[in-house]
């Protein structure tokens, strides 16, 4: 009898707990999230949240720290994403090809990857000091002028965005490498056979072929990019002033440091439709380009 | 049949995470229990054998001290001490989060009352010691300075008892005044005009350090306004764009401009004070309690070099802030109140603290300080700085409202902008503004 249940039912029983899993642990956070950003509420145990209905997202739209972040957040998203890509994909293309000591190689180059975050920050930050940093004494050894790399309004970004590229090139390399080793043997054939260069077989076979796996490693770098925290909060905390403070890490000072979870909550429902559509647009993409 | 083992896999992890969630509801009510024994000495010996307390505490020298006591009190007490340091923003941020979801730990812990107190009281997360404090006798109460006192209550409650108390100094480099002829400066005109004789970038040598970061700066801004006659607000009205206000903000943008280091805002205290430690600053200024860093011969290159001065005089006098920065406080939702308090009791006793005070930290028991022996703790020339800081100083390092960090963040905006090159005229009027809204926000509920 039980077995007959079972046998009939079994669908519904194999995917129930997935199913509390997602409801609980993320479907309950959103919309509570989306509830909390139509109040205002300071964490108190004592005083009830208060209905401020549209409140928090008409005063964040009109703040220009908010705009300030949503810059912040793009200026250094499509920086990282793009030079990681480019450089990534270079370095798959050269790290692909058979030498000696390969593996070694490989390895080496993965290492930054499985680094802490935090303590990266840290040692980057001792990096960039401006008067006994690293990074200047490099400079001034080659005769360029230091820079005031993360203490300078206009350098923050990209100072950051190194980091993030030093970290997270090899995993753009990596998943680029594995779509390269898919690739077919015979269009190379036939196109040696027609006397084309090297140079156009990279251009025509290659990079097309492995565009899709381009655009997936793409699409996990953006989302991951746009969601920096760990970096950012080691080195800067969104300084100077408010030059490097993303989407995020203004949502952790309105949170935490200001205590205004209403706002913290608006903010986040906002960043939650801009990471969806930026998902959206790398899938349409995707479809479009490749396959 | 790979495909079965992940579903049982999220069906115990939200089984798991499900019945902790229940726990932790279950966990909120339920301050019973523990409603016996008055004062621990009281009882004789060990009246709280097998409890446990959970104690958080910011991280600084005291701490650390604490620590090292620790097993004396547990042996007193016949009780267990879960001690836990964090970083300041941490220990914040832990806190609201534990106590937002209402949770029994910790039972004690320290708060920066100027920072802090507002909200938390507003919140209901800490406990009023009051009763605790005017109970007992040989605590003497009275015995803490008023001004220490008094940050530490909101709407006549007492939230917590103060524990280290710090005003702004100005450090200096003997050596490099020495050198050419400088006497120390008595007011900010001559540190301006002493950090621009210093300053040589090229010996890699500035005239002047001090804090840029956002919302950092504006304790160290404090000690420039007040000293100019300037304050954040006089009662609800913001008083940013005033015109002592503006001087001090262009004295501090100056002299961090034009005589500090480079990267100058991306540095809270830490990375100013190594500036100076590592031999690179003239003219460093910030909170008296940081002094260890800079006289401390493993952290520092100039530790026998390191001077100490009152904060130099502007048109107003030398107008310092002396405030309490950090005392301990109750959790609301403890279970175990009376140790929580026989802890209290241990570290704020009259005991304590001159222990303390000898191993350099600066308390506010008034006992303690006229105590000769209470000031073998610290460097020479110390002591006397603190005392001239005190006679002149503030109460308060920051904006008074409820949401000091917001406020702090309007205000440093003047500086940074000054710091960038943009008018500092206009920046004040913008945060004047902002801060002001800030002000009747919070009046209006």
């Amino acid at each position: 009898m039980r077995t007959a249940w079972l046998d009939k039912n079994i669908k519904w029983v194999f995917t129930l707990p997935a199913v509390l899993f997602v409801i609980l642990m993320m479907a309950f956070p959103i919309f509570y999230t989306v509830r909390i950003s139509f109040f205002e509420w300071s964490m108190s145990a004592v005083t009830p949240p208060r209905w401020v209905g549209l409140d928090n997202y008409i005063e964040l739209l009109n703040s220009e720290r908010f705009w300030q972040s949503v810059k912040a957040t793009l200026y250094f998203t499509v920086l990282a994403l793009v030079v990681e890509t480019v450089l990534g994909v270079a370095i798959a293309l050269v790290l692909f090809r058979e030498y000696k000591g390969k593996n070694i190689a490989k390895t080496l180059f993965l290492l930054p990857m499985v680094s802490t975050p935090v303590a990266m920050g840290l040692v980057w930050l001792l990096i960039y000091e401006p008067t006994i940093g690293a990074a200047n004494m490099m400079l001034k050894w080659f005769g360029f002028k230091p820079l005031e790399w993360l203490g300078n309004v206009n350098q923050a970004i990209p100072s950051l965005a190194i980091i993030d590229i030093w970290q997270w090139t090899p995993m753009v390399c990596l998943i680029v490498m594995a779509g390269l080793s898919t690739l077919p043997k015979d269009p190379y054939e036939s196109a040696e056979v027609d006397g084309a260069s090297a140079w156009q077989k990279l251009i025509y076979i290659t990079l097309p072929l492995v565009r899709p796996t381009i655009i997936v490693a793409m699409m996990l770098r953006l989302i991951d990019v746009l969601k920096t925290f760990d970096i950012i909060y080691a080195t800067t905390q969104g300084g100077p002033g408010s030059a490097s403070e993303t989407l995020n890490i203004y949502t952790y000072m309105l949170g935490f440091q200001f205590f205004k979870l209403g706002s913290a909550s608006s903010l986040l429902v906002i960043f939650f439709t801009i990471i969806l559509i930026f998902t959206l647009l790398m899938i349409w993409i995707r479809k479009r380009l490749g396959a | 049949m790979n495909f079965r083992r992940k579903p049982y896999l999220t069906a115990a992890v939200s089984a798991v995470l499900t019945v902790s969630l229940l726990a932790g509801c279950g966990s909120n009510n339920a301050s019973e229990g523990s409603t016996a024994s008055g004062s621990p000495a009281a009882n004789g010996d060990k009246p709280f054998k097998g409890k446990t307390l959970s104690v958080y505490i910011g991280s600084n020298s005291t701490s650390e001290y604490i620590r090292s006591q620790l097993p004396e009190f547990e042996e007193a007490t016949g009780m267990k001490v879960d001690f836990q340091v964090f970083a300041n923003e941490q220990l914040s941020q832990k806190l609201s989060v534990q106590m937002t979801a209402g949770s029994a730990t910790p039972d004690v812990f320290t708060i920066r009352p100027l920072e802090e107190t507002k909200l938390f009281e507003k919140n209901g997360w800490l406990q009023p010691l009051n009763d605790y404090a005017s109970k007992d006798a040989a605590f003497d109460l009275a015995d803490f300075s008023e001004s220490s006192l008094s940050s530490a209550t909101a709407n006549g409650n007492l939230i917590g008892i103060p524990m280290l108390t710090e005003q702004q100094i100005l450090y200096y480099r003997k050596d490099l005044l020495k050198e050419a002829g400088i006497e120390v400066p008595k007011t900010l005109d001559e540190l301006k005009a002493a950090a621009e004789k210093l300053n040589d970038p090229d010996k890699g040598i500035y005239g002047f350090v001090a804090r840029g970061q956002k919302g950092a700066l504006v304790t160290q801004l404090s000690s420039f306004v007040f000293s100019e006659g300037g304050d954040f607000q006089n009662g609800d009205k913001a008083t940013l764009n005033t015109p002592e206000f503006i001087k001090a903000s262009a004295l501090y943008v100056d002299l961090l401009k034009n005589y500090g280091p480079p990267g100058v805002l991306n540095m809270g205290w830490p990375q100013a004070m190594g500036v100076f430690a590592q031999g690179k600053a003239a003219f460093f200024t910030d909170t008296s309690t940081v002094y260890p860093n800079a006289t401390d011969p493993d952290k520092s290159t100039i530790a026998d070099q390191v001077g100490f001065a009152p904060f130099p005089s502007g048109s107003s006098g030398a107008k310092p802030y002396n405030i309490t920065a950090w005392a301990l406080s109750m959790n609301s939702q403890s279970k175990s109140k009376d140790e929580a308090w026989a802890f209290i009791q241990w570290v704020t006793g009259k005991d304590m603290v001159k222990k303390l005070q000898l191993h350099g930290t600066p308390g506010a028991r008034t006992s303690v300080w006229n105590d000769p022996e209470g000031e073998a703790g610290f460097p020479q020339g110390y002591i006397p700085v603190i005392q001239e800081s005190v006679k002149t100083a503030i109460g308060h390092d920051r904006p008074q409202v409820i949401k000091v960090g917001e406020a702090r963040d309007v205000i440093s905006e003047i500086i940074i902008k000054g710091l960038v090159g943009e008018d500092i005229t206009a920046a004040a009027e913008k945060a004047n503004v902002e801060f002001q809204k800030i002000i009747d926000n919070e009046k209006a509920k």
